[in-house]
């Protein structure tokens, strides 16, 4: 269904870009979404990034969204942002690797720029955001706040990007509380909120009291709140869905990184490789800490500001896996950015089995 | 008690996939097929959710819900019936056009929140152990849904409309030179599972999750949809198929909690796997002559 929509879309987006021709040459920037940029999480932020590049350039540019694209169907949309004259096309979904490498290898002279992903070519760059460090933080908070000893997870699929965040989240929580419990629910989607709240749902019924999600909608942390319980917001601050329940929310800031790729096009000195930045740069923020004892808000705080200033990292070396064997450590002092980037494992302390 | 948890989250699981099912059943039964269930969904399910955010009522947003998806299915049935196109196409145009439309009635509407709406209470009934909640403590949707049930089948089987509904949908040429209204049975029948459609999503905005957000039917249409397959057009077995499907829902959620190690994705799959076995081995049972009604998906022009 979702595939309709994006058919939709990338009509209108024929239509519209046909009709803005006729004017200036003006950088046509494009980008896929693989949720509804209603979806008040990764997709919203992402279309706040593409506001945020409209407003810093103004007409130099024009851009165009295309929203809801399966990951299935992506290369479609994706072709059709090229044939429509668009120069930049930032695709924003891991999902959306394979199609956006392919299209990219077919029109040289055209720039892409993949979220999440690890293939580049010269004229794919690749971007991503360092959520672990955000997912450490929430651990220790959830370490402090849950009473039963065991919190919860609600995960979209088990590919890296979220495997490196429950991880993160248990060694965050096992830093304050060493016997902690973690159950991790998979819903096998990014967006479907009956589906997520169900999942939360699921873990609550269990016992979790703090849970975490890395799904796209606010069901989860709505659950959590209507049961009296605590959860932590994702992509975007999610606090108005759960007042009493948000403890923080890891809040995705694509703007800056927007504005300066468009710019760098623009001026020519466009070039391709990979972002990966953290609360340091910025593209990483946290939402302020809430509905906790001061004393829990201050050892957030500190653990902020010291991955901030690089003096701690989540993943610092030695990292245990479950079955008690050591991960070589092949960063300074941490896993490498690449360990990370492919984590395929999950650590010590967490019972459940991966699915591969 | 986690096994009264388990099922009360069944039950809000089910309950908008048996609304729809049983709509869609009714005007499978007069001969109409369609399949823009999803997108009257999407349409009740923004629609109550605006209503009820504008009039600060539950109760008017419902009616917001329900008079949206029968507008949808109003103009479905100007297509098919009114100039008999083509079911398939026509529903499926449907649901492109809810889904669109729905996203952007809905744009000024999202990030906001409602409040959960009221649960029976009964005074000593509700607080009975385990069937308390389930029996005596749930929202008006969950009984309204099964009282529809049982109505349906009773008006299907054992009343003179339900006959006439039944032959139309069997075979239109007879029924029209019987001299039975064939196209308004069928308005009506479509109407009546535009309504329905309307209710369930109007569930979804309102109940299962309190918000609006695009694309958060999330194929459940196309699930009652085919249910109603699946159930052989029979509304009794609609409500086993809508249970057994949230059930197998909500329980594959639970076995990943409590740490089987099984693999989330086949899991995943077990909702469709059961549904499907289940019904299909009801359906073998007796009666195998109940399959589609005859008319099924057939435009009908009236001669004279």
């Amino acid at each position: 269904m979702t595939r309709f929509t994006g058919a939709i879309a990338a009509g209108l987006a024929l239509a519209l870009s046909a009709g803005g021709a006729a004017a200036q040459q003006k950088l046509k920037v494009g980008f896929i979404y693989v949720g509804p940029v209603g979806d008040l999480g990764w997709s919203y932020q992402h279309d706040q990034g593409r506001k945020a590049v409209e407003k810093a350039l103004g007409d130099k540019v024009e851009t165009t969204f295309v929203e809801s694209v399966s990951e299935a169907d992506a290369e479609r949309p994706i072709e059709q942002l090229v044939r429509t004259g668009h120069k930049l096309i930032f695709t924003t979904s891991f999902g959306f690797m394979e199609p956006t490498l392919k299209v990219a290898r077919k029109y040289p002279d055209v720039k892409f720029e993949h979220a999440t992903g690890f293939k580049r070519a010269p004229n794919l760059a690749t971007y991503a955001a360092k959520f672990h460090e955000g997912r450490y933080i929430i651990g220790q908070i959830a370490g402090k706040m849950s009473k039963s000893g065991t919190i919860g997870y609600v995960g979209a699929f088990p590919i890296p990007e979220v495997v490196s965040g429950i991880n993160a989240y248990m060694l965050g929580a096992q830093s304050v509380r060493p016997d902690i419990k973690m159950k991790v629910v998979w819903v096998n989607s990014w967006f479907d909120p009956g589906k997520e709240a169900d999942a939360a749902k699921a873990l609550l019924d269990q016992g979790v009291d703090v849970l975490a999600q890395h799904t796209d909608s606010p069901a989860p942390i709505q659950a959590a709140e209507a049961r009296g319980r605590f959860g932590f917001g994702q992509a975007t601050d999610m606090e108005r869905f759960a007042p009493k329940a948000q403890l923080t929310a890891i809040i995705d800031d694509w703007n800056d990184y927007y504005v300066s790729r468009v710019n760098a096009v623009l001026d020519g000195t466009w070039k391709s490789g990979d972002t990966w930045g953290g609360l340091d740069s910025g593209m990483v923020k946290m939402s302020p800490y809430k509905n906790m004892p001061d004393d829990v808000r201050k050892l957030a705080e500190e653990t902020e500001n010291a991955i901030k200033t690089g003096k701690f990292n989540p993943f610092k070396c030695p990292v245990v896996k479950q079955d008690g064997s050591t991960v070589e450590c092949k960063g300074q002092g941490a896993l490498s950015d690449e360990q990370v980037l492919g984590m395929n494992f999950y650590v010590k302390g967490i019972d459940d089995k991966l699915p591969q | 008690m986690i096994v009264e948890a388990i099922l009360l989250t069944i039950v809000t699981a089910a309950t908008p996939l048996l609304l729809a099912a049983l709509g869609e059943l009714v005007a499978e039964r007069s001969g109409t097929l369609n399949l823009g269930v999803e997108g009257m969904m999407a349409m009740g399910a923004v629609c109550a959710f605006a209503g009820a955010v504008a009039f600060d009522s539950t109760v008017l947003g419902i009616a917001c819900g329900l008079a949206a998806g029968t507008a949808m299915a109003a103009l479905f049935a100007l297509a098919v019936l009114g100039f008999a196109a083509n079911q398939v196409a026509s529903g499926l145009a449907l649901t492109i056009t809810g889904l669109g439309l729905s996203g952007l009635i809905g744009a000024p509407f999202v990030g906001q929140r409602r409040e959960a709406i009221g649960h029976l209470a009964l005074p000593g009934l509700t607080d009975i152990p385990i069937i308390g909640r389930l029996l005596f403590g749930q929202d008006a949707f969950v009984y309204a849904s099964i009282a529809l049930t049982a109505l349906v089948a009773v008006f299907i089987r054992r009343t003179r409309a339900g006959l006439v509904l039944r032959s139309v949908g069997e075979n239109h040429a007879s029924a029209h030179a019987l001299g039975l209204p064939v196209l308004r049975v069928r308005l009506l029948a479509v109407l009546f599972g535009g309504a329905c459609a309307g209710l369930a999503g109007a569930y979804i905005s309102l109940v299962y999750t309190r918000f609006w957000s695009p694309g958060m039917i999330a194929g459940r249409g196309w699930i009652a949809l085919a249910l109603v397959v699946f159930a052989a057009w029979r509304p009794g077995w609609a409500l086993v198929g809508a249970y057994l499907f949230g059930a197998a829902t909500v329980l594959q959620l639970h076995a990943q909690a409590a740490q089987t190690g099984l693999p989330s994705q086949a899991l995943a799959a077990v909702p469709y796997l059961v549904t499907i076995l289940v019904l299909v081995l009801l359906s073998l049972g007796r009666h195998r002559a109940a399959g589609a009604p005859g008319s099924l998906g057939q435009a009908f022009v009236p001669d004279r």
